[in-house]
C-alpha cells in the first residue's frame, strides 16, 4: 500500500545558517531556513518561512498545505519547529460545508484556513516538501494544470462560512520585490514597528489593520521580543507551555475560550470591515454573557477583533484594551460611517486614500475578488451614508431580536436559506455563534427586502453562471448528490384540527422536547460533554426495545451540544453518525465513517487504515470527533474487528473519540462480544426501558400540543394497551394516527373511544380467524380433516395424503363429491400460501408434510361460528 | 352452430364472435381493471386515502394489503392508483416505483431497479454504478434530502413482499421504513402479500417502524354474488357493435348462471364450463398414468400393494419384482415374466415420470436394485387410472382390486 512505501523514504532535516535570534521569553532560537534531504539522494530542499509546504497528515494522498510562519527550535535544540498558516483542502472541508460553496470545488484548490481549532505549530520533521500556492480571483477560472503541485486559493474558510480572502494575506512567498497589485502601496506607520528585527516577510503589509488585527497574523512578521505577547499566542504549546497553561487556568472559562486564544492568529482582516452593527450586537452579548467572567487576556483579545477600524489606528500596538464598550458604541459608530462613507462609490480612488481609512485596504481588493460583493456593496451603501440610519437600523434589528424568540422563526428560515447560501462568501463575520449568525442573516434580511425583488434575482443568476460553467470536472462525480425531484405543487398544509392533530403525531415530526426521556438526555449530554470538554475519548452503550426514543435522545443530544459548541461555550467537535442497518456490509463502517469525516473515498480496507491513522497518530489540526453507531448488532462480523476497533480508536491516547453505540438488547456485550471487545466497550451503559403508559400518555399529549383532537379516555387505553404490549412510542402514535382518521371518516369532532378501539382492533388483532371464515368450502373441510387426522395420530403433524382420506370422508359426510388429489393439493397449497398451514415444499406432492400454523381451538373456533 | 345467426343483417357472425373474444380476453387475460371494485370498497377508500394524503400532504406512510392469492390485491392497489391519477394534483407529484419480490431477489437488485424507475441515474451520468454499498448510500442521500413539503413524493410498491423481508439483514425493508418515519422524503411503502403471517417474519426493528396498517383482503362472497360476478364478467358490455347479437349473449349468460340448462346458441354452455373446469382441476399425474405400459402400471399396483402390506415404508424394485412375479405365479394367463433388465427399465422410466421417487434423497452408493422408494401416488389415483386404462386386462384389474385375487 501507498503509505507504506513513503515510509521507508527518510527525510533529513537540518537548519541552515546559525540561530537568528534567541527568543527570551519563549526560550526559542529562531532559524531562517530549513533544509530536507532525502536519505540518498544528493540535492537538498529548502524551506525559509513564506513558503508553501506540504505536511504529513492523516492521509498521505492528501498531506496538509501550509505556509511556513516561522522556523524554530526549542531550547536544547533538538526539537525542531514550525508555526504555519494553515490552508484547508477541499476534503478536509467537512462535506456537509462544502455545500456552502455553491459550486464544485476544484480538486486543486485550498482554502486560507481562519479557524481557531487548530494549532499553528507543527514538528518540521513532518515537513514533506515545499508546494506552490496561487491566488486566484473568485470569479477566475481554475486554470487547467496537471502540475499536482500547484494548489489554487480563492477563499477563506473558518469552519463556518466560505469568505474571500485577501490576497495580501497569501502572497507571502512572492518576492519582497514584487509588490502586490491590489493593496495599497504604502505601509501606514502602525504597521512597521519592525525595529531592526529580521523581516523575514519584508513584503508590502497590506494596511494597518491587518497588522493590528492580527497581532498574531501569520502574514505580519515576527520579531522576537517585539511582539512578545502575540506570539505568545502563536507559541503556546511549545516551550511557552507551561506559561501560557498557568495564564489559561486562571483565566478562561472554558476551553472554547482557551483555544481561541491560542489559536487567534489567522483572523481575518476581512473580518475587520464587518457591519459596525453586528460588531455592536456582538460586543453587547458578550459582555452579557461574559459579565461573571474576570478581566482576562482573553477577553481584551476579543474585543479587540470586534473594534471599529477608527479605533484602531489611532491606537498603539498595546493589545490590552480598557475602553468600556457601551457607552461610546454610539459614536463610535457614527465616527465609522463616516469614516467608511467616501470611498463607498469610487473603487480607483481608493488607492490613495488616507491611511485613516483603514477597512478601504481591504475592501477593494475584496471587491474585485469576488463578485457576489457587488450585490453586497449595493445593500452596504445605505449604510455608510447617515449615522442616523445606522442607529435606527440598529434599534429595528435589536427589537427583531427580541421579536425573534417569540415569533415563529420557521418560515423565516425557509424563505431565507436559500439566498444564504449564495451569499456564503461575503459573510464577513467573525462567527461568534449561532445566534449571532442569526443576527446577521436576519440584518441581511431586512436590507434585502428592501432591494426589488427582480433585481435580486438577477444579480443571483449573474453572479452564479460563472462559476458553474468553471470547475465542472469528472472527478467531483461522486460529489453529485441526487436528490428526488420537487413537487409540481406545494403539499398541502393541514386543513383542520385533526389533520393538524395526524401531521404532529407522525413519528417523523419532531418534537420540541422529548418528555420522558430527561434523565437518559441529561446523563448523555453530561457524559458527551465531559468528553468533549477534557478532549478525551470513550465509550457508551445504550440499548434498549425499539421505539423507546434511544436515538431520537441521543440525536437531541448532539443538537443540543452543537448549538452549545456554536456558542463557543464547549468546544466545537464533529458529529457522525453510522447506522449498522444503512450499510451492506460491516467493514463499510469504515469508509462511511472516513467519508463522513473528510469527504474521502475508499475502499473499506483503506479506510480502515487511514482511520486508523488518525486516531492513533497526534495530528496538528484535531477536533473531538463523536461517533454514533446505530443498531451496532449488525456490525457483528466473525472476528468482530470492527467494534474491536471502534471501541479501541477512543481509548487512544490521540484519538479524541466519543463512542455512543445504540443496540436493541441489553446484554449485547455479554452475549455476542468476545472479551477483549466488551472490555473496551467498558462498563459505561444505559438501557432505555419501554414507555409506561403514563409516559406514553405525556408523549402523545405533548405532541398534541394543547390540540384537543382526542378524548383522555381515549388516549389512555391506547398507551394502556401499547405499554402491556410493547411500550413502543411509535406504535402508540402510529394507532393514534390511525385513531383520526377513522374518526374523520366517522364526522365526528373529536376522537372517542369507538375510533381508537377500532384502530386498535385493525392494528393487532390476528387476521387468521377472519381468513378461515372466509376460506372456501373444501378450504375449510381441510382444516377439518387436517385436525381429524391429528387427534387420530395423536401428533401435530401428517401427510398430505392421510389428510386427504380424511378429506374425502368428510365430504361424503357433508354430502358433497369427495376431491380429487389434485382439487385437495389446491386447497391445501392456497391454504399454505395463507400460511394457515405449513407445507414441506411442494415438490413432494401427496407425501409433503402438513402441519397447522394456527392453534386446533383458533380454527375449531372459526369454523364452529359459521 | 352459428348458421341460425347468419341471418341477421346487423353483423356476420363471425365478427361477432371475434368480438366477444376481444373483449373477454381482454378482461381475463390482460387484467383490465373493473370500473369499479365491489365487495372490497372500505379498503379501496383505505387505502386512496392514504395514498392521497401521501400525495398531496406529503405524509409518509406504510400499509401492507395481505390476502390470499386472487383475492384481488393487486387490482385493488391498480384501481386505486388509475383513480388517483385522475386527480392532477396528484398524477403530478406522485412517482412510482413498482417492485416484486420474485424479480429483486435481493437488495442489490431491488435498488437498482429503484434507481432506474426515479431516474435517478442520469445523476450520475453514464457512470457504471459502482458497489452495492455506493448503491445504498447513494438512494440513501436522495431521500434524506427531501423534505416533506418540497419533493415530490414516492411510492414504493413491493409485490411479494414477503420475499423482501427474507433477504439479508432486511436493510431495503429498514431503510425504506425508516425513510417513512422519519422527516425526509415522503415516501409511502405499500406491500402486497398473501402471508397472513407477514409481520412475524419482521425484524423487531423493522416491525417497529412499519405503521402496522394492514388492509385485509378476504373474499366473503356467498354464491349468489360468486354468480352475480360470473354473469358481470361474462356479459357483453351494452355498446357492443351489434345490439341484437349482446342481448342474445347476455341472456344465454343469465340462462346459464341460473338454470345451468343447456342451450344450443353460440355462445357459453355449461358443458364447455364443466369441460373447462374439468380440464383445470385434471390431475396430471392419474393423466399420466393412462400412457404407461402395461408393464409399469402392473409395477405401480405393485407398490400399491407393498405401500399397503407395510404401511407406506419404502420399497425397492426388488421387492416389487418380487410381488410381480407373485402376481404373476398365480395368474399369468395374460401377462409375460419379463426379464430382469426390462423390469429395471420400467422402473427407471416410472422414476423419470415421477410417479416413484427415491426415499432418502439419491444416495448414489446403493445398487441401483436395492435403492429405497416411494410411491407419488394415492391409491384412488391408481384406482381411476385403471378404470380408465384402454384395453386393460382383468385380471390386472382384479389384482389391482385384492391383492391375493
Amino acid at each position: 500500500m501507498k503509505y507504506f512505501t513513503r515510509l521507508r523514504v527518510r527525510r533529513i532535516y537540518e537548519w541552515r545558517g546559525a540561530a537568528l535570534g534567541f527568543n527570551r521569553k519563549l526560550q526559542t532560537y529562531e532559524y531562517g531556513s530549513l533544509s530536507i534531504r532525502v536519505e540518498g539522494l544528493p540535492h537538498s530542499t529548502v524551506i525559509s518561512a513564506g513558503q508553501h509546504i506540504l505536511i504529513e497528515g492523516d492521509d498521505d494522498d492528501n498531506p496538509y498545505v501550509a505556509r511556513v510562519v516561522r522556523l524554530f527550535a526549542d531550547e536544547s535544540g533538538a526539537q525542531k519547529k514550525a508555526v504555519v498558516q494553515w490552508y484547508v483542502r477541499v476534503s478536509e472541508v467537512p462535506p456537509g460545508k462544502l455545500k456552502l460553496l455553491g459550486r464544485n470545488p476544484h480538486p486543486q484548490e485550498v482554502f486560507f484556513y481562519e479557524g481557531r481549532s487548530c494549532e499553528d505549530e507543527v514538528n518540521a520533521e513532518s515537513v514533506l516538501r515545499p508546494v506552490q500556492v496561487r491566488h486566484l480571483d473568485a470569479a477566475a477560472p481554475f486554470p487547467v494544470s496537471e502540475d499536482g503541485d500547484i494548489f489554487y486559493v480563492k477563499l477563506s474558510w473558518d469552519s463556518r462560512t466560505f469568505r474571500p480572502v485577501d490576497p495580501s494575506l497569501l502572497d507571502a512567498s512572492r518576492p519582497p520585490c514584487r509588490s502586490l497589485p491590489l493593496s495599497p502601496p504604502s505601509s501606514p506607520p502602525a504597521a512597521a514597528p519592525a525595529p531592526g528585527g529580521p523581516a523575514r516577510r519584508a513584503l508590502p503589509t497590506p494596511d494597518p489593520a491587518v497588522m493590528r488585527g492580527a497581532m498574531a497574523t501569520p502574514a505580519s512578521s515576527r520579531k522576537p521580543g517585539a511582539e512578545a505577547e502575540s506570539l505568545h499566542s502563536l507559541t503556546k504549546l511549545s516551550a511557552s507551555k507551561c506559561l501560557s497553561a498557568k495564564r489559561r487556568s486562571a483565566t478562561c472559562r472554558t476551553p472554547g475560550v482557551r483555544k481561541k486564544l491560542q489559536l487567534s492568529s489567522p483572523d481575518d482582516p476581512a473580518a475587520l470591515r464587518d457591519d459596525v452593527l453586528q460588531q455592536l450586537l456582538e460586543a453587547e452579548l458578550e459582555k452579557g454573557r461574559r459579565s461573571a467572567a474576570a478581566a482576562s487576556p482573553s477577553e481584551p483579545l476579543r474585543i479587540t477583533h470586534s473594534l471599529t477600524p477608527l479605533r484602531r489606528t489611532s491606537r498603539t500596538p498595546g493589545r490590552h484594551d480598557d475602553f468600556p464598550l457601551t457607552p461610546c458604541s454610539v459614536r463610535r459608530r457614527e465616527s465609522q460611517s463616516e469614516t467608511d462613507s467616501p470611498p463607498a462609490g469610487d473603487d480607483l480612488s481608493r488607492t490613495s486614500t488616507k491611511r485613516k481609512e483603514v477597512q478601504t485596504g481591504t475592501e477593494p481588493v475584496l471587491e474585485v475578488l469576488d463578485e457576489e460583493e457587488e450585490k453586497n456593496c449595493a445593500l452596504r451603501i445605505p449604510r455608510r451614508q447617515s449615522a442616523l440610519k445606522v442607529s435606527s437600523r440598529i434599534r429595528k434589528q435589536l427589537n427583531l431580536l427580541d421579536d425573534r424568540l417569540s415569533s415563529d422563526e420557521d418560515e423565516e428560515e425557509e424563505e431565507f436559506v436559500p439566498s444564504r447560501k449564495e451569499l456564503q462568501s461575503d459573510e464577513e463575520e467573525d462567527d461568534e455563534g449561532d445566534e449571532e449568525e442569526d443576527e446577521e442573516l436576519k440584518v441581511k434580511k431586512s436590507r434585502r427586502s428592501s432591494s426589488s425583488a427582480a433585481s435580486r434575482t438577477k444579480q443571483k443568476t449573474s453572479a452564479r453562471t460563472p462559476r458553474k460553467a468553471g470547475p465542472k470536472t469528472p472527478r467531483t462525480h461522486h460529489h453529485a448528490t441526487p436528490s428526488i425531484p420537487n413537487r409540481a405543487q406545494p403539499a398541502r398544509r393541514p386543513g383542520n384540527i385533526l389533520e393538524e392533530a395526524r401531521a404532529r403525531l407522525h413519528v417523523s415530526a419532531v418534537p420540541e422536547s422529548l418528555p420522558c426521556r430527561e434523565q437518559e438526555f441529561q446523563d448523555i449530554y453530561s457524559f458527551v460533554e465531559s468528553k468533549v470538554l477534557d478532549g478525551t475519548g470513550g465509550c457508551m452503550y445504550v440499548s434498549g426495545v425499539p421505539g423507546t426514543g434511544k436515538t431520537a435522545t441521543v440525536q437531541e443530544v448532539m443538537r443540543c451540544l452543537q448549538h452549545a459548541a456554536e456558542q463557543d461555550e464547549i468546544p466545537p467537535f464533529v458529529f457522525i453518525q453510522i447506522n449498522g442497518m444503512k450499510m451492506t456490509d460491516p467493514h463499510q463502517a469504515y469508509a462511511q465513517i472516513l467519508q463522513k469525516l473528510t469527504g474521502q473515498k475508499a475502499t473499506a480496507d483503506h479506510a480502515a487504515a487511514l482511520l486508523e491513522k488518525r486516531f492513533s497518530h497526534p495530528a496538528p489540526r484535531k477536533e473531538t470527533t463523536v461517533l454514533l453507531v446505530d443498531e451496532l448488532d449488525l456490525l457483528w462480523t466473525r472476528k468482530q474487528n470492527v467494534m474491536y476497533n471502534l471501541f479501541d480508536w477512543p481509548t487512544r491516547r490521540h484519538a479524541r473519540l466519543v463512542v455512543l453505540a445504540i443496540a436493541n438488547t441489553m446484554d449485547l456485550p455479554e452475549r455476542i462480544l468476545i472479551n477483549r471487545v466488551a472490555s473496551r466497550l467498558g462498563l459505561t451503559r444505559m438501557s432505555f426501558q419501554p414507555y409506561s403508559f403514563k409516559q406514553l400518555q405525556q408523549i402523545v399529549t405533548s405532541r398534541l400540543n394543547k390540540l384537543k383532537a382526542f378524548e383522555d379516555d381515549a388516549l389512555q387505553i391506547v398507551s394502556r394497551k401499547v405499554a402491556a404490549l410493547s411500550g413502543d412510542a411509535r406504535r402508540c402514535l402510529d394507532i393514534c394516527r390511525r385513531a383520526t382518521e377513522i374518526c374523520e371518516r366517522s364526522a365526528a369532532q373529536l376522537v372517542g373511544m369507538s375510533h381508537v378501539m377500532q384502530a386498535l382492533d385493525e392494528m393487532f388483532s390476528s387476521p387468521y380467524i377472519a381468513a378461515i371464515r372466509s376460506a372456501s368450502t373444501q378450504e375449510q373441510l381441510f382444516l377439518r380433516a387436517v385436525i381429524a387426522e391429528f387427534r387420530r395420530l395423536g401428533l401435530e403433524e401428517a401427510t398430505f395424503q392421510q389428510v386427504l382420506v380424511q378429506h374425502q370422508a368428510l365430504c361424503r359426510v357433508e354430502g358433497l363429491q369427495p376431491v380429487g388429489v389434485s382439487e385437495g393439493l389446491a386447497a391445501c397449497r392456497r391454504l399454505g400460501a395463507c400460511r394457515l398451514l405449513l407445507l414441506e415444499p411442494s415438490r413432494l406432492g401427496v407425501l409433503q408434510r402438513v402441519r397447522l400454523n394456527v392453534s386446533q381451538d383458533d380454527v375449531l373456533f372459526a369454523l364452529k361460528a359459521d | 352452430m352459428s348458421k341460425r345467426k347468419a341471418k341477421d343483417a346487423h353483423l356476420p357472425i363471425g365478427e361477432c364472435i371475434n368480438q366477444v373474444h376481444q373483449i373477454l380476453r381482454k378482461r381475463f387475460c390482460h387484467q383490465q381493471l373493473p370500473d369499479k371494485p365491489e365487495g372490497v370498497e372500505a379498503q379501496h377508500k383505505h387505502l386512496a386515502e392514504l395514498l392521497k394524503r401521501t400525495a398531496v400532504h406529503g405524509e409518509s406512510n406504510s400499509v401492507l394489503i395481505v390476502g390470499p392469492r386472487g383475492s384481488g390485491k393487486t387490482m385493488l392497489l391498480r384501481s386505486v392508483l388509475r383513480e388517483l391519477s385522475q386527480e392532477t394534483e396528484v398524477q403530478k407529484n406522485l412517482l412510482q416505483v413498482h417492485l416484486n419480490g420474485l424479480l429483486q431477489t435481493d437488495d442489490r437488485i431491488a435498488l437498482k431497479e429503484i434507481t432506474r424507475q426515479l431516474q435517478l441515474e442520469n445523476v450520475v451520468g453514464d457512470r457504471v454504478f459502482g458497489s452495492f454499498a455506493e448503491n445504498l448510500t447513494f438512494l440513501l442521500d436522495a431521500l434524506k434530502k427531501g423534505d416533506r413539503s418540497s419533493s415530490r413524493p414516492v411510492l414504493f410498491v413491493l409485490d411479494e413482499f414477503d420475499l423482501f423481508a427474507c433477504h439479508k439483514n432486511q436493510t431495503l425493508l429498514y431503510n425504506l421504513f425508516d425513510v417513512a418515519q422519519s422527516a425526509q422524503a415522503p415516501v409511502a411503502v405499500v406491500g402486497l402479500t398473501c402471508r397472513l403471517d407477514v409481520l412475524e417474519l419482521l425484524e423487531k426493528r423493522v416491525k417497529s417502524r412499519f405503521s402496522h396498517r394492514q388492509i385485509h383482503l378476504l373474499s366473503k362472497l356467498t354464491f349468489p354474488q360468486y354468480l352475480e360476478r360470473v354473469r358481470d364478467q361474462l356479459s357483453l358490455p351494452d355498446d357492443f357493435l351489434d345490439g341484437k347479437f349482446a342481448q342474445e349473449w347476455n341472456a344465454a349468460v343469465t340462462m346459464l348462471c341460473l338454470s345451468r340448462v343447456s342451450v344450443a346458441r353460440p355462445s357459453i354452455t355449461p358443458a364447455d364450463l364443466l369441460d373447462a373446469s374439468r380440464l383445470c382441476l385434471a390431475d396430471a399425474n392419474a393423466n399420466m398414468l393412462h400412457g404407461l405400459s402395461i408393464l409399469e402400471l402392473c409395477l405401480i399396483i405393485a407398490m400399491k400393494h407393498l405401500n399397503d402390506v407395510y404401511e407406506g415404508e419404502p420399497f425397492n424394485l426388488q421387492m416389487v419384482h418380487n410381488e410381480f412375479k407373485k402376481f404373476l405365479q398365480r395368474k399369468s394367463n395374460s401377462m409375460y415374466n419379463f426379464e430382469q433388465p426390462v423390469i429395471m427399465k420400467a422402473f427407471e422410466h416410472l422414476q423419470q415420470l415421477e410417479l416413484i421417487r427415491p426415499a432418502d434423497g439419491a444416495s448414489a452408493k446403493t445398487q441401483r436394485e436395492f435403492q429405497l422408494m416411494r410411491l407419488m401416488l394415492d391409491h384412488g389415483q391408481i384406482m381411476e387410472a385403471l378404470q380408465k386404462y384402454p384395453q386393460c386386462p382383468t385380471d390386472v384389474k382384479q389384482w389391482a382390486m385384492s391383492a391375493f385375487a
